[in-house]
């Protein structure tokens, strides 16, 4: 048997041979060979009794899985639309000065790979790079030379030398550079709370009491949607289905968030108490964490803290004495899909299948993972539900804003001197937020990432709340020498990097949106480009088959809304009948080429 | 529960039964609502998304939205006919779809929605991105240039002919059909007697030799526009 015939069964091995863990699977024979080749997906088809071409559906969807080989080091710039105001293209071109080598390559030698990567959840420290599952912060491009030459001695990403970060950053499981960068605690999240105490008054009472308790306090889904949370477990908990599912959602992957990141570093029991609460009141003796794989260096601190949790009963089986409640919890890393962060594009992940959406209905509530009743809820709702059921409903409820209660956790970004996670009661004023960031020049303020809105100055009095300006806590600012077109024409790249590509709307009329709006920026653009801009938008929202598409062409529409006078300033009349577009030099260079010549009519 | 479920379609009172989905009971009916990836034997892809219609105001694919009693739905309206338009755009203008030389022509579903809507050509520039062309099985030839990724023929041989001989692969734009083999379609258990190769919309999966069969001008949608068979249901 040959070594990779040998690897492969022991990794299918190690996974029982289950189809459903078919992200493990590729995720670990990725990690030995730096590559999932067609060999491997033979055998692995083999081992779990599947077709060989499913495996390479799930291979080629996720951008950390690779059919063709990589190198044993990949280096992962970040090159979000912070990064990139962070100045990321110097440190861009500084890696590929001293690895000789462009992106999307490897070095000769088989050695290190450099890739780009979309939002990685640093955005308070760019620009940054994951290289394997190490995070580096803060880059330069001294430091850049530096690391470059550091991993030319050992080719081991976690032998890189770095200062620690704070807290449990420095935790010898973590051992990461990056910093928390927590400005303001509020009184839910970061608040001192005593652990445990929610857990034990919810077991006190009956699963329906503890549903009722969540609804009281009016919590609705912090991930950007604010779904009510007591419902969805109401539903999950009615549905018909002896096995039940409670999924965490911690696939951060909307650009400019990353307070999911510090409530994992630092608030992984509060999460843990939270998912075990949600486990007794939907009925569910399993719950699963889904983290995104560039979160993966957060992992071994995760399973210890699980592992504490196991020892001191607080998952396992009869809970704290509580007789027939059994609850545990397993952690499903992500390999770079933002997809996954839609509901039942993560159920489909944790299932092992390409991270497409799911047809609703039936509802994840109805059928969710492994067709089994399931609620899906954010990180930092989880949290919440943790809080509630330790100081109570009325607690919560009070505080916040009327239709949105209780604090928020605000990642802020970009042009501004304080970036970092604020958590804020919901109502604040967008006005009075960028005073506590030190960006009262900001031009325009993104709140809720790019699926959220780009607003101007006139906006600045709206309060971030459900009812106004809802976010699933990305607020990126934007100075006033930034040109908001070619922000939002970023923002569509990654939205077209990032479309699952199932439904047509999305899958191409992104690409089209990218495009006009090159086209414009090239100083190419006519007045009717911008109506064909708005209706595609339109056309995109309306029939987009999931969350995300149906909200991918806000970068565009609420900047044709907002600054519509920069596009207008762009735009032109073409006054000669021509198409703008067209360009005869490069039209006739591939004939010039052939024919050795030049154009004898088209000589300009 | 009750046997039959009422509800409106442009504001005719349409009568369905309980488990159907929009789609079947308007068919039934006699209402034709556009559609591509849809396939009545077939479980709903939802995917090419020209079926959306509005329910109580809300978008929906219609193939896979189930009734419910007293339901409104807009399906005939300007605005749905807009955003319908811009979908078959898109779906032309994704791939390299010559129908003059296209021996599906006639009996292609894309071009007779897109003929029906009155689309001549696509208002959008073409991509014309670069796709495979597998001839090497003795009796079935792919052409991606022309799918439309409707998960047809992935369902049907998953599903229906229970071989897998097709799945989807990458994401975004760059997502495609491949085929349960290390290269070419020749290595899969395909056979031209399977559903899979039979429920194609478009010319993307082929059988040789019958290209002509039916000469030109006496095909399907030549005579009479696609969801006509639907229209003379109407009582």
């Amino acid at each position: 048997m040959s070594e990779i015939q040998a690897e492969v069964k022991k990794i299918c091995q190690t996974c029982g041979n289950d189809r459903a863990k078919m992200m493990d699977i590729v995720r670990a024979v990725q990690q030995k060979f730096g590559q999932v080749s067609s060999e491997a997906m033979n055998l692995i088809a083999k081992c779990v009794g599947c077709h060989r071409v499913e495996v390479e559906s799930v291979v080629s969807f996720y951008a950390f899985l690779s059919k063709k080989p990589k190198g044993k080091v990949v280096i992962r710039l970040c090159n979000d639309v912070v990064d990139k105001m962070a100045g990321v293209d110097a440190i861009a071109e500084a890696f590929k000065k001293e690895l000789g080598i462009d992106f999307g390559r490897t070095t000769p030698d088989g050695k290190i790979s450099l890739e780009y990567t979309p939002c990685i959840g640093m955005c308070d420290q760019a620009p940054a790079a994951i290289i394997n599952d190490e995070v580096i912060t803060y880059l330069s491009t001294d430091k850049v030379k530096e690391i470059v030459a550091d991993i030319k001695k050992h080719y081991d990403p976690s032998k890189l030398k770095h200062r620690l970060g704070d807290g449990n950053n420095a935790d010898e499981l973590v051992h990461s550079c990056v910093h928390n960068g927590l400005r303001k605690k509020g009184q839910v999240i970061f608040a001192d709370y005593k652990s445990e105490a929610g857990l034990k008054n919810a077991l006190a009472v009956s699963p329906v009491e503890v549903i009722n308790v969540v609804k009281t306090a009016r919590l609705r889904g912090r991930g950007g949607a604010g779904f009510p949370t007591g419902i969805k477990w109401q539903f999950t908990r009615a549905a018909a289905g002896e096995k039940k599912y409670i999924l965490c959602n911690g696939d951060e992957g909307e650009p400019g968030t990353f307070k999911d990141r510090v409530i994992l570093t630092e608030r992984a029991d509060m999460l843990f108490e939270g998912m075990t609460i949600a486990g007794y009141a939907i009925g569910a003796e399993n719950g699963i964490l889904y983290l995104r794989g560039e979160y993966n260096y957060l992992r071994k601190l995760l399973e210890k803290i699980l592992q504490n949790r196991r020892d001191k009963n607080l998952l396992g089986k009869n809970i704290l004495g509580k007789q027939g409640f059994n609850f545990d919890i397993t952690i499903q890393v992500g390999a770079g899909a933002y997809i996954c962060g839609e509901e039942t594009a993560l159920i489909s992940s944790c299932e092992g299948l390409r991270g497409d959406p799911k047809t609703r209905p039936p509802f994840p509530a109805q059928k969710g993972y492994l067709e089994c009743p399931t609620a899906v809820n954010n990180v930092e709702t989880l949290c919440c539900v943790t809080r509630i059921l330790e100081m109570g409903a009325a607690w919560f409820a009070e505080s916040g804003s009327k239709g949105s209660p209780g604090t928020k956790l605000l990642s802020v970004s970009g042009d501004c001197k304080l970036p970092g996670v604020y958590e804020l009661p919901f109502g604040v004023k967008v006005k009075d937020l960028l005073k506590d960031v030190g960006a009262q020049d900001a031009q325009a303020v993104l709140i809720g990432g790019p699926s959220g809105q780009i607003i101007g100055q006139n906006d600045y009095n709206r309060t971030i709340c459900y009812d106004d300006l809802a976010t699933g806590g990305a607020v990126v600012v934007f100075g006033p020498e930034r040109n908001m077109i070619d922000i939002a024409a970023q923002y569509m790249e990654f939205f077209v990097e990032e479309s699952c590509g199932y439904c047509t709307p999305c899958r191409v009329g992104n690409v089209l949106l990218k495009k006009y709006l090159d086209k414009i920026l090239a100083g190419k653009g006519e007045p009717e480009d911008l109506d064909i801009l708005q209706k595609l938008g339109e056309s995109i929202k309306l029939t987009s088959r999931c969350g995300m598409g149906q909200t991918s062409p806000n970068p565009v529409l609420t900047t044709l809304k907002n600054f519509r006078k920069n596009y207008e300033s762009k735009v032109k009349k073409v006054s000669d009948g021509m198409q703008p577009t067209f360009d005869i030099r490069a039209a006739l260079a591939d004939g010039e080429a052939i024919a050795k010549r030049k154009s004898v009519i088209f000589t300009k | 529960m009750s046997d039959q479920i009422t509800f409106t379609i442009d504001g005719v009172s349409i009568k369905g039964k309980p488990g159907q989905t929009i789609l079947q009971a308007a068919d039934e009916a006699g209402i034709y609502i556009p559609r591509l990836c849809y396939h009545p034997e077939l479980a709903p892809h939802g995917s090419c998304r020209v079926c959306t219609v509005l329910v109580n105001g809300k978008p929906q694919a219609a193939c896979t939205q189930p009734i419910s009693e007293g339901m409104t739905v807009e399906n005939d309206t300007p605005e749905l006919k807009e955003h319908r338009c811009n979908i078959i755009d898109m779906l032309f203008i994704e791939g390299n779809h010559f129908c003059m030389f296209c021996e599906k022509s006639g009996n292609c579903e894309l071009q007779a929605v897109a003929y029906r809507l009155g689309i001549l050509a696509p208002k959008f520039s073409y991509l014309f991105p670069k796709k495979d062309v597998d001839a090497t099985h003795p009796d079935i030839f792919l052409d991606l240039n022309r799918c439309i990724l409707c998960g047809r023929c992935v369902e049907a041989s998953k599903n229906v002919d229970g071989k897998g001989a097709f799945e989807f692969v990458g994401r975004s734009i760059e997502k495609k059909i491949a085929v349960n083999a290390e290269a070419n379609l020749k290595d899969t258990n395909l056979a031209v007697t399977d559903k899979a190769a039979d429920v194609c919309p478009v010319g993307t999966i082929n059988k040789k030799r019958t290209a002509f069969a039916v000469p030109i001008g006496k095909r399907l949608y030549d005579k009479k526009p696609i969801g006509s068979e639907i229209e003379e249901r109407k009582k």
